[in-house]
């Protein structure tokens, strides 16, 4: 059987927030939350990665984000091999550090959110 | 047990033990529930657990300190930002529930449009105000957009604090809560109808309030070019990020306690979250505030006088709320800042965030810790009176100076070069037609005497050609 690492990876990268208020339609959303100034204004990336030998892990996700997505100063979504403290990363909603941040193995479909606490009071 | 001569097994681990909590733990406190978040060192909460928490924080901030009094009317600042967002949002469902534990104030909401500051175009700004008010109008509760021009038109009376009140005892909260309640007993059997959050004598509140109560002598109109104009010229001539920051927080709290004391609120909310307070703290060391942490980190800040800001966020930190945001779709409205993708060096403000946040990740007490000597500091007062020294106050901060009256009585007469090179001098004309300030302002100290010119430029680079001082 083929080992999975080698099958490309379909899931989604957010950025900020996609809160929905009660009673807004869906077309009257323009809820923004500043980390996606960094990805051209773009909140919800559909991303396909590549089948590789070793397998996807958030750590090799900030590398090819960094390379892929990120249009600008990236110092200020990641600093060495991790995210800026400051900003969380949510996997299909729950927090990344109940699934072993960096070393959380990427499956298919999964949702990566990222959102910035550094803005705003 | 410890022998002489034994080996331990393994050497003691001189690093914090690896982080290891799998998806396989239970929450923490129901110890059933599939864990979403982890708070502080490993707490591991499921969604419901930590709805509650959250929750229960907010309530237990505002009853352990007993501040707010029902039917008080209280101004909630909202930024539009994450924090201040949950905060209107934990009153919003606070003031809704059918149980004793109701909160139990009238609320309103203020927003300062502070594009013109940030260098925001006109049609930024009012995308951004449109979204505000599609939640304004959701949320329900009368609201009021100031442009942050607005600080030109203030009257010079919100330098000058007003006399407190008396601090209340601990009887007065009770006997007001339990007259309060008596007098919901009282409506609810005369069938008063579905305004539970209305309190009595306060029918003149519109409750749900769809329209924009502005000051009913100034209609609702977008600022001038003029003064937009002239709210950047101030802000460009600030040469630094930390001194800009500092300016904007000033005129940003003296707008909001000006529409507070136009529309009779007396306690104002902020959104500070715990993370912010001990970056706050932090930074307010560095620049010289020391002497006034209290006030400037506490739960309550009195230094206004008639109006009491209150934080009921101080301990929820920021990863908390942007959970807690994301988990119950509180919405929130991005309005870039000031130090938007400004660089780590950029402000001391700036450093001061970069260094906390590092130290928490490693140190994920960090933030605990910081928090937990702010609550320690107390407000004591100067030469031991009780109420607030009625000295001068600082025209920024509106705290109360921290130099010596003898050194001020010097300073009047324009004392020894070692005052004076310290302290500046603030000229208050009798006709108000502007305020100056001179000499690095460490302090500042009222004056009396002609305005040289009327021109704010708090890094006191403006030299006035007035022979009577000399500088």
């Amino acid at each position: 059987a083929t080992p999975p690492a080698s099958r490309s990876l379909r899931g989604s990268v957010s950025l900020g927030d996609e809160a929905v208020c009660p009673g807004i339609e869906a077309h009257d959303r323009a809820w923004r939350g500043g980390a996606e100034l960094l990805f051209d204004g773009v909140k919800k990336h559909q991303v396909t990665l590549p089948g590789q030998e070793e397998p996807w892990d958030i750590r090799n996700l900030l590398v090819w984000i960094k390379k892929n997505l990120l249009k600008e100063r990236p110092e200020l979504f990641i600093q060495g091999d991790s995210v800026r403290p400051g900003i969380l990363v949510l996997i299909n909603d729950a927090d990344w550090e109940l699934l072993g941040e960096l070393d959380y193995q990427l499956q298919d479909q999964d949702s990566i959110l990222f959102i910035s606490t550094l803005h705003g009071g | 047990m410890c022998q002489v001569g034994e080996d331990y097994a393994e050497p003691a681990s001189e690093e914090p033990p690896p982080r290891q909590p799998g998806r396989e733990q239970k929450c923490v406190k129901c110890k059933e529930g599939l864990p979403v978040v982890v708070i502080r060192a490993g707490d591991a909460f499921c969604r419901d657990c930590f709805k509650a928490f959250y929750i229960h924080k907010f309530r237990a901030v505002l009853g352990k300190n007993r501040l707010i009094f029902p039917g008080e009317k209280v101004l909630l600042a909202w930024s539009g930002g994450p924090s201040s967002s949950s905060m209107v949002w934990q009153v919003l469902e606070g003031l809704s529930r059918e149980s004793a534990k109701r909160l139990r104030f009238v609320p309103g909401i203020v927003c300062i449009d502070e594009g013109a500051a940030c260098g925001l175009s006109p049609e930024a700004r009012a995308k951004t105000l449109a979204e505000m008010k599609l939640i304004l109008q959701t949320v329900g509760f009368p609201w009021h957009v100031v442009a942050l021009e607005e600080v030109f038109d203030l009257p010079p009376s919100v330098l000058r604090c007003f006399a407190q009140e008396p601090v209340e005892t601990e009887g007065a909260y009770k006997a007001a809560v339990d007259s309060f309640l008596q007098q919901q007993h009282v409506l609810g059997a005369e069938g008063a109808g579905d305004s539970p959050s209305l309190a009595q004598g306060e029918e003149q509140l519109s409750w749900p309030c769809t329209q924009d109560p502005q000051n009913p002598q100034s209609p609702d109109r977008p600022p001038t070019a003029a003064q937009t104009e002239a709210l950047s010229r101030l802000f460009d001539s600030v040469k630094t990020l930390t001194a800009k920051e500092e300016l904007l927080q000033a005129l940003r709290t003296h707008l909001i306690l000006h529409v507070a004391r136009t529309h009779g609120y007396s306690k104002v909310m902020t959104g500070d979250s715990c993370t912010r307070l001990a970056i706050k703290l932090m930074t307010s060391l560095a620049l010289g505030r020391g002497a006034f942490l209290a006030w400037d980190t506490g739960f309550s800040d009195e230094r206004h006088g008639d109006v009491v800001v209150v934080r009921p966020m101080r301990e929820h930190t920021l990863k908390e709320v942007a959970f807690y945001n994301h988990l119950f779709a509180v919405p929130s409205v991005f309005t870039p800042a000031l130090d938007t993708k400004a660089p780590e060096k950029a402000s001391i403000h700036r450093l001061m965030e970069a260094f906390m946040l590092r130290l928490q990740d490693q140190f994920p007490s960090t933030v605990s810790t910081v928090y937990r000597t702010s609550e320690k500091l107390v407000k004591a007062p100067r030469h031991g009176c009780a109420a607030s020294p009625p000295g001068p106050r600082c025209l920024l901060c509106m705290c109360a100076l921290d130099i010596d009256t003898a050194g001020a009585a010097l300073l009047s007469q324009g004392g020894p070069p070692s005052l004076r090179h310290r302290a500046a001098v603030l000229r208050l004309p009798r006709e108000h037609e502007g305020l100056a300030l001179r000499g690095p302002p460490a302090t500042l100290h009222l004056g009396r005497g002609p305005a040289p010119q009327p021109e704010l430029l708090p890094q006191g680079l403006h030299r006035a050609a007035d022979p009577g001082v000399p500088g």
